[in-house]
């Protein structure tokens, strides 16, 4: 049978329907954006535009850091839930005798967690741009608008945000208990935004082309995930809990 | 031990996906073993199910039941064995087109509760990817009589509800075999009464049913064929075939008084093969209980017995399922 985007729209219709109802899913999606909008506008209202240039470019970078922890932090705890949660309500194993395909089911699980995450994220940075342009000093706003930061934010966005819903996705299709899942998936998909935090405190100092390569070997990395992820899905396992 | 399918009269039906099965049974495993490790889930099980029969798949707890189930329905793999599910070599390459045709209610629903029974359904169909959603949902809704609630939340149903919910679900892509995995589990006396209306529905329009149950008095209302296994298949057969060869024919005599020389009067009776002596009368092991009777009442009134009683002994399902778990138990401890 080949790859059918319908039973994935399936899937990922009746996640968001199923979000949308959830009050848990909706507070933290709601709330993870308040917090990182209102920390980096106080950095950018608070800078000093006559200190020295190096610190204001700290606050900027720093600012835009927190857009890019968006995310990494809000799909965590959705795509950690997408597996486990779905065995612990009993809801896996019907799934799992329909004719979907474990890429199918996991292809739909994580679009329901990036959709939200990335329409979030652009959505926090289209605020933010707007709220600096509006309440910011003319040398941060031109700073901001300089350089590679958009175009930093633009790529990484979704790179990132799709590393952190495999690697939710794989602890969750490993995982027995919910909480320990959500507490892991979000320890391990951190170490990239390693690499952006450099990026954006101006320790690694960003050309376009560097951007670029990094966004490329980040989606290798997405790409590879799916793959090692889809492997690591083992009907015998999640139904019985054993090795067959 | 195998056995042979028997189809019943409503088998042969134009449902969609069963014209290119004709000739063929609905189910045959030969020689099915699961394993996991060392623990053995079943064991070189073998039989066949016909298609429009309803086959009840009877044991105890940890007989292997679920897990069989779950590996003719492509969710485990074998150890050993062989099997076609609704016509298809069962491989894990043959797992979508296997599952497609078939559908398995697991003993939880397993419903999406904050979706309503409407989406519940409508997201299952699309799994099909069934051509017709709104008309095959609305079909499997009528058929568990549930056309009103349609609109409800999932978590807002009664448990026997869900089960009915999860029933629907399972009828939405018309399946050429429907695995039922103890329907009526955890359900109060009024819920399973609703479910085994609806199982009798499915019965009188053709579906092959094959439900696991450790509810005898289910499976003998239900069912065409049983099946027992406790790891092993240990009979198959009509409920009724499996009384006469695990229990042999007898007539329980209930008398005013006992006999003085009960040997030396059944012995006279050539239908009588063994008797035994019980707290009201006696139970005679018989050959043919129609000819037995009036020769016993004869016997007794020719020996000026007050007869209060001669009937046939009945033994129902249950008799036999204990009879056979109780062997097993035995074997074990030896």
């Amino acid at each position: 049978m080949s790859f059918s985007w319908t039973r994935v729209g399936a899937i990922l219709r009746k996640e968001l329907r199923d979000y949308r109802r959830n009050r848990f899913v909706i507070g933290t999606m709601a709330a993870t954006p308040v917090v990182f909008i209102i920390l980096p506008m106080i950095q950018l209202v608070a800078a000093n535009v006559s200190g020295n240039t190096a610190h204001l470019s700290l606050r900027i970078g720093l600012s835009l850091l927190y857009m890019l922890v968006i995310p990494v932090t809000m799909p965590s705890a959705v795509s950690a839930y997408s597996v486990v949660g779905e065995r612990e309500q009993g809801t896996l194993e019907p799934i799992l005798t329909t004719p979907i395909s474990r890429e199918e089911f996991l292809i739909g699980k994580a679009l329901a967690a990036f959709v939200p995450t990335v329409v979030m994220a652009y959505t926090v940075f289209g605020i933010f741009l707007a709220a600096a342009a509006l309440f910011a000093h003319p040398v941060i706003v031109s700073a901001i608008y300089a350089g590679t930061h958009v175009l930093v934010q633009l790529l990484f966005t979704p790179l990132l945000a799709g590393w952190a819903i495999w690697v939710g996705i794989a602890v969750s299709a490993r995982s027995t208990d919910v909480r320990a899942a959500q507490q892991l998936s979000v320890l391990a998909s951190v170490p990239p935004l390693a690499v952006v935090a450099l990026m954006s405190l101006n320790v690694i100092t960003v050309s376009t082309g560097l951007a670029l390569s990094l966004a490329v070997a980040l989606l290798a990395f997405d790409l590879l995930a799916w793959r090692v992820v889809a492997a690591m899905f083992d009907r015998e396992r999640l139904v019985t809990g054993r090795r067959g | 031990m195998v056995g042979g399918a028997t189809s019943s009269p409503g088998a042969a039906r134009n449902r969609p996906g069963h014209a290119e099965l004709v000739g063929e049974p609905a189910l045959l495993v030969q020689h099915l073993t699961k394993r996991f490790g060392n623990r053995v889930a079943f064991d070189d099980v073998s039989f066949e199910v016909g298609f429009g029969e309803v086959f009840g798949f009877l044991g105890p707890n940890g007989a292997g039941k679920t897990t069989t189930v779950r590996t003719l329905g492509t969710l485990i793999a074998p150890t050993s064995g062989a099997a076609r599910v609704a016509g298809i070599p069962l491989n894990s390459k043959n797992g979508p087109a296997i599952r497609a045709r078939i559908s398995i209610m697991p003993e939880s629903p397993g419903l999406y509760l904050r979706l309503t029974v409407l989406e519940n359904l409508q997201c299952f169909a699309k799994l099909y990817e069934l051509a017709d959603v709104r008309g095959h949902v609305a079909r499997a809704l009528r058929a568990v009589n549930l056309e009103d609630r349609a609109n409800d939340l999932c978590g807002s149903l009664s448990k026997g509800l869900r089960q009915r919910v999860a029933l629907a679900r399972a009828l939405l892509n018309d399946p050429v075999v429907l695995f039922l995995d103890e329907p009526t589990s955890g359900l109060d006396p009024v819920a399973t009464r609703e479910v085994h209306d609806l199982l009798a529905s499915l019965r009188e329009r053709g579906v092959t049913i094959f439900l696991t149950t450790h509810r005898l008095d289910e499976a003998q209302r239900l069912c065409d064929r049983v099946a027992i296994l406790n790891s092993t298949l240990r009979m198959i057969g009509r409920p009724d075939e499996l009384r006469t060869q695990l229990f042999r024919r007898s007539l329980e005599v209930r008398l005013r008084v006992q006999l003085d020389d009960p040997a030396a009067l059944f012995g006279t009776v050539d239908e009588v093969e063994r008797w035994e002596r019980t707290p009201s009368g006696y139970t005679l092991t018989v050959s043919d209980p129609g000819l037995a009777a009036p020769a016993v009442a004869r016997a007794l009134v020719g020996a000026d017995a007050d007869i209060l009683s001669i009937t046939e002994s009945h033994h129902s399902l249950e008799d036999v399922y204990l009879e056979l778990i109780d062997e097993d138990v035995e074997a074990k401890s030896r």
